[in-house]
């Protein structure tokens, strides 16, 4: 539509043109935003970390976020369910959504959103506890306490992060012993059982061998049959592999965001074409 | 630096001066091989000191049961030494008396301060309270039990007006007090070094604080907590200045903490400083009951070890 041809002209395009293009790319899937970010500000202290961030993400995809060291991919993506907030002296501004519902809205309680907004660290971080005991954690914190219910959940959760199969004898063992790789899965089946609505993934593989690296990632495209997948890559094959949308940062700026084939193939941006041939970062 | 060299005008090769310098390190070498057979030595020091301390007890010891049957000792429920009855229950029941009294008051206060400080306090309070609460255990025990019998006895007579001027429950609270520095201290210590990764998966999951706390920081934490509450008791064991001070010398089988007892640190001082004569059985006796609570307390240190060793963090 036009405003691609706009686009093409002029690289600095205003953000709300920026986002009708965002959704025009993915008209031919359904265009259900499941966040909303818009005008996002983030400090730490009197350093600004973030600067007028402007995002919508899909429902049911995976996003990619991508960018040098330090950018702020990292801590824009733990803004996404307020983990953030855990340093003190963070100070936000802006607005997000999360399914049409301002998350910072004083009501509006973090351990709900996090329960619907899930979270995988970039090392694993298993609770010293056994493998069961861990997957069972978040149903169990939420009030449920059957044992047969809380069976079928752990089944299921490692199940559905594809480590079932390697741990079925092994529930009761502590999460310690296993492998990076395994205890990553884990983490992921501990994330999942509470049924979150989107997980965010913070360099999920970065701590882990290729061969656990493909599995995980085998793993990313499975989910998101169910859920809507935030994840924070240094890699960008990675991101081009695994991704449906990527969004590129820079010192705290969200240069690009546009369908992956689309960022990767024909950046509009001079400073994402020099990010994904190289020439820095 | 490099401009003052060259100014200098004079050239450098590293390795010709590590070659002259080796010639001069016989010396450093005699050193290097003295220093491990010094620093055995100075470790030597505790180690035999133990031994020496175990060899005396025993020696005395015997020498005591054969005067006094070790069944009597340990199984006779008198302890009134001055008229030759050697039942070594009394003492034995009012150590754990205070001890018991001791860690009521310890380890409640000490954990809660332990989370405070770990888990809720600001930087700046931290900063604060953490000293002030390490000042706790630098004062003598001597104060502790001046404090004891001035200021608490009559402060808990207000509420029990039957309460006597020496009696195990102010004994034992002050002993409380004095060790609850190291149950916060060493507790505090085990929490603040649970990863800060397992917090995080536990508030990623919608933990509250208290959830993180009580289901997460406190179970990875758990053999540093109890490692540093079994420390503590075993010098509630040992302690002697606040109880002889505060608790009275009356031998005493008794669960009432309103009543005056002795433990056995007190008998101790006792019978060491007054006029006992050389060679009777009262003096030997000191060694009898001091092996006892050497028994004692080494029994909680190897509790200790055994259980930090056996959970050991697995973080």
């Amino acid at each position: 539509m036009s405003e691609v041809m706009v686009k093409k002209k002029n690289n600095t395009v205003n953000k709300a043109s920026k986002r009708e293009e965002n959704s025009f790319g993915l008209q031919k899937e359904k265009a259900n935003h499941i966040i909303e970010v818009n005008d996002l500000n983030l400090w730490y202290g009197s350093d600004q970390a973030l600067y007028e961030v402007n995002m919508d993400v899909p429902e049911k995809q995976v996003t990619a976020i991508i960018g040098p060291s330090g950018c702020g991919k990292s801590t824009f993506l733990k803004t996404l369910n307020r983990m953030v907030e855990m340093v003190p002296v963070v100070k936000t501004s802006g607005s997000i959504k999360y399914r049409d519902q301002e998350i910072f809205n004083r009501k509006y309680k973090q351990e709900y959103l996090r329960t619907k907004v899930g979270m995988v660290f970039q090392k694993p971080n298993p609770f010293p506890k056994s493998v069961y005991d861990n997957v069972a954690y978040g149903p169990r914190i939420h009030g449920i306490k059957k044992k047969e219910i809380l069976d079928q959940i752990v089944e299921k959760s490692l199940k559905g992060a594809a480590i079932w199969d390697e741990l079925k004898d092994r529930l009761h063992e502590n999460a310690y012993g296993l492998s990076g790789g395994q205890q990553q899965r884990v983490c992921i089946a501990r994330a999942l059982a509470v049924e979150p609505d989107v997980i965010l993934m913070d360099e999920p593989t970065s701590a882990l061998d290729p061969i656990s690296t493909a599995k995980v990632e085998e793993l990313v495209q499975e989910l998101k049959e169910k859920y809507s997948i935030i994840i924070v890559t240094h890699n960008m094959q990675q991101a081009a592999r695994i991704s449906d949308k990527t969004a590129f940062f820079l010192n705290g700026e969200l240069i690009e965001f546009a369908d992956t084939d689309h960022l990767f193939q024909n950046p509009q941006d001079k400073r994402t074409e020099d990010y994904i041939t190289g020439r820095f970062g | 630096m490099d401009k003052s060299l060259q100014s200098e005008g004079k050239s450098f090769n590293v390795q010709q001066m590590i070659e002259s310098n080796k010639k001069k390190t016989s010396i450093g070498e005699k050193i290097e091989r003295i220093i491990p057979t010094l620093l055995f030595l100075c470790a030597a020091v505790s180690v035999v000191t133990t031994v020496g301390i175990l060899f005396t007890f025993l020696r005395e010891s015997i020498g005591f049961f054969s005067d006094v049957s070790i069944i009597d000792f340990y199984t006779g429920s008198q302890w009134s030494p001055w008229s030759g009855e050697f039942g070594v229950a009394p003492l034995i029941g009012g150590t754990l008396l205070i001890t018991l009294i001791a860690t009521i008051v310890a380890v409640p206060l000490g954990l809660m301060s332990a989370i405070f400080l770990s888990e809720y306090a600001s930087d700046k309070a931290r900063r604060v309270i953490k000293p002030v609460l390490e000042v706790l255990a630098g004062i003598p025990t001597v104060v502790y039990g001046y404090f004891a019998l001035t200021f608490v006895t009559p402060m808990f007579q207000f509420f029990l007006p039957d309460l006597g001027i020496f009696n195990a429950l102010s004994g034992g609270f002050v002993v409380g007090i004095m060790i609850l520095p190291m149950v916060a201290s060493l507790s505090e210590d085990a929490m603040n070094s649970v990863p800060n990764a397992l917090r995080e998966a536990a508030y990623g999951l919608g933990s509250t604080k208290l959830e993180v706390v009580v289901k997460v920081v406190l179970p990875a934490a758990f053999s540093g907590i109890v490692a540093s509450i079994v420390l503590a008791i075993s010098r509630a064991i040992g302690e002697t200045m606040i109880v002889t001070i505060a608790a009275g010398a009356t031998p005493n089988l008794t669960l009432n903490p309103t009543e005056s007892i002795q433990t056995m640190t007190a008998f101790i001082v006792q019978a060491a400083t007054g006029d006992t004569s050389f060679g009777s059985t009262i003096y030997y006796s000191l060694y009898a009951v001091g092996m006892t609570l050497f028994v004692f307390t080494l029994v909680m240190n190897l509790i200790a070890q055994y259980i930090s060793r056996k959970f050991r963090e697995e973080y």
